[in-house]
């Protein structure tokens, strides 16, 4: 048996090697993580990834697996390559036997009475689910810290935000609480943790990866996509969950390319990578940028063409955002009304009746964010103003389409910083919507036009000493692009740093007991 | 374009059903035409010649074969309501009776 602190620094590539190996068994590994949680999440000073552990479901799923491999034969081989290796899930997926709560008060304690398809995917897989993960309310931030339930922090500095909506998941892996994690992109709410926490991410094309069961924040945009460590194991998880769904209408007919096989082609020989002119330098912090221009020199010398595209409409995708997701949002959220779920709240004087038991229901219920942009929503769609914001904001999509477009006749894949910034303090930007805003400038183009977007660790930033992440693009329906270069970038990378970036990461449970010690 | 005043969202707030105190109205206001104002650019980015874009990938006549499948049972359905009775959810006057 492999110790067990050296089990949970292991890719779930490399964990569901030892699995079939018989060198450990998936309770092994799955009680590793869970104690991993209960070292390091907990407390004052604990990462605070997840709102939920599910210790009976997730242990008795690994024995399952494990009585599987004991028995050896048919049932054994049939086994999905990542059997018995466990994930956390994002609380804004659907799990039956768990509570979901959105990160919001409007849904505490709410059970869901219907697994999402990607979470019927792990189960069908057999891979132990850990709990569900913390989240900006409804999804909703850049930071986590719309929680109705408190922070996340940055496993790199416990005192910075760890990126959001997705904040939970990214930290839960980062910090060695889980292998693998679920989580959602709307506007980068994958790639941005990934970013500021050092570790993978990916949003699939739109359409690849079935939402029925992600709570719905904005249709057009949402996307349930892998988190990990490496590229090869986003690739390994996202051919567990992808591929067509007949609950899901926007779900593409489409049969997923070889994703894993793409991962491990390891050469960008001849490949065009297109700089995407309007997506780094002004507004980007100087660390990033160094490190951004690491990895074009890396890829370089590996052989790839290094050319240089420009997206002009680009400074109008932000905008067109903030007024898409909210309209999408505020006619999505309409349903937690206090009557077929969640909280009800009811008036403290006055008439009691529906429409005042409503209002006070979602006054309550609600965080400031997710009402800002139900407000915004609202206004964006009203009679008067629904040409000139929603329809305009929809022009605007069509043009980010075309840019992307143009662009992909001279490179086969796009590249960018992440995010602009490194992790933020918390509470830096928590009363200043907009700046925060401004954290998503890079990868909301990829929603706005469907298409898939990776990142990677990139290093880290010289003047802060904080992750920075790489983002790359594909066309539609080209995910495997962004597998085959992100996992050569990545080869490249760790061979300069001598092992993955995480390996730099500050120790966790002793840090927090010196924190305590002060 | 007109900016977002305190009249505004008080009656925002009314068509989405969120009660706002004084001191609400006046925080959302202020924030919220700050926002407004740094979107505007976006109804002068494209002429009238382009088409509008509502779906990333548009797929058309998603269709399934009308077969008879799982659908939730009365208790799974009501598992999560805030009130029930005989098997329907139950909420207060839905006309103003009272």
């Amino acid at each position: 048996m492999t110790d067990t602190n050296e089990l949970i620094r292991l890719s779930a590539a490399q964990l569901a090697e030892k699995l079939r190996a018989g060198e450990v068994t998936s309770v092994e590994v799955t009680q590793a993580f869970l104690d991993r949680i209960a070292a390091v999440d907990g407390g004052e000073r604990g990462v605070n990834a997840f709102l939920h552990v599910n210790t009976e479901e997730a242990l008795a799923v690994a024995a399952e697996v494990d009585a599987i491999r004991a028995a050896g034969g048919a049932a054994a081989e049939e086994l999905n390559e990542l059997a018995g290796v466990p994930i956390a899930v994002k609380d804004l997926i659907v799990t039956i036997g768990q509570p979901t709560t959105a990160g919001s008060k409007i849904l505490e304690g709410w059970h869901s009475p219907y697994d999402a398809t990607v979470v019927k995917r792990l189960r069908a897989a057999k891979m132990p689910i850990l709990g569900k993960t913390n989240l900006d309310e409804f999804a909703m931030g850049s930071s986590t810290e719309h929680s109705a339930y408190g922070p996340t922090r940055n496993p790199w500095d416990l005192d910075r935000i760890p990126g959001g909506s997705g904040g939970g998941s990214a930290a839960a892996v980062a910090a060695f609480e889980a292998p693998l994690a679920l989580g959602t992109d709307t506007g980068g709410s994958i790639r941005q943790p990934g970013a500021v926490t050092g570790t993978v991410g990916v949003k699939p094309t739109y359409g690849s990866v079935s939402r029925y069961g992600a709570i719905a924040m904005a249709s057009s945009l949402d996307q349930i996509g892998p988190v990990s460590r490496t590229v090869l194991d986003s690739a390994l998880l996202h051919h567990v969950i992808g591929g067509h769904d007949p609950f899901d209408s926007t779900s593409l007919p489409d049969p997923l390319d070889d994703l894993v096989a793409a991962a491990r082609v390891g050469n960008v020989e001849g490949l065009r990578v297109g700089i995407i002119k309007e997506l780094h330098g002004e507004g980007f912090q100087a660390g990033v940028e160094n490190r951004f221009n690491d990895s074009l020199e890396l890829l370089k010398e590996a052989g790839a063409e290094i050319v240089e595209v420009s997206c002009p409409n680009f400074q109008y995708a932000l905008g067109a955002y903030y007024l898409i997701m909210p309209s999408e949002a505020s006619s999505n959220l309409a349903k937690f009304d206090g009557v077929r779920y969640g909280l009800r709240v009811l008036p403290e004087d006055g008439p009691m009746t529906i429409e005042r038991v409503m209002g006070a229901t979602r006054a309550a219920g609600f965080g400031d964010e997710v009402k800002r942009r139900i407000i915004l929503g609202t206004y964006a769609l009203s009679a008067g103003y629904y040409d000139a914001y929603y329809g305009s904001a929809q022009k605007v999509r069509t043009l980010v389409q075309r840019d992307f477009d143009a662009a992909f006749t001279v490179a086969d894949v796009l590249i960018s910083p992440t995010a602009p910034t490194t992790a933020f303090k918390l509470g830096e930007k928590l009363n200043d919507p907009l700046a925060m805003y401004l954290n998503d400038i890079a990868t909301i183009p990829a929603n706005l036009a469907g298409v898939p977007g990776l990142t990677l660790p990139g290093g880290l930033a010289d003047e802060d000493g904080l992750p920075v992440g790489i983002q790359l693009l594909a066309p539609a329906r080209q995910d495997a692009r962004l597998y085959r270069v992100g996992a050569v970038l990545e080869s490249l990378l760790e061979a300069k740093w001598g092992g993955p970036l995480l390996a730099q990461a500050p120790e966790l449970a002793p840090s927090i007991e010196t924190q305590e010690a002060k | 374009m007109a900016a977002i005043n305190r009249d505004d969202v008080a009656h925002l707030a009314q068509l989405a059903h969120i009660e706002m105190n004084a001191e609400e109205l006046d925080r959302m206001a202020g924030e919220l035409a700050v926002i407004v104002d740094s979107v505007k650019s976006v109804s002068e980015a494209a002429g009238d010649d382009v088409p509008r874009t509502s779906h990333p990938i548009p797929l058309t006549n998603v269709f399934r074969e009308d077969v008879v499948g799982h659908t939730f049972t009365a208790e799974q359905a009501l598992s999560g309501a805030p009130d029930s009775d005989e098997n329907r959810f139950k909420v207060p006057a839905i006309l103003d009776e009272a």
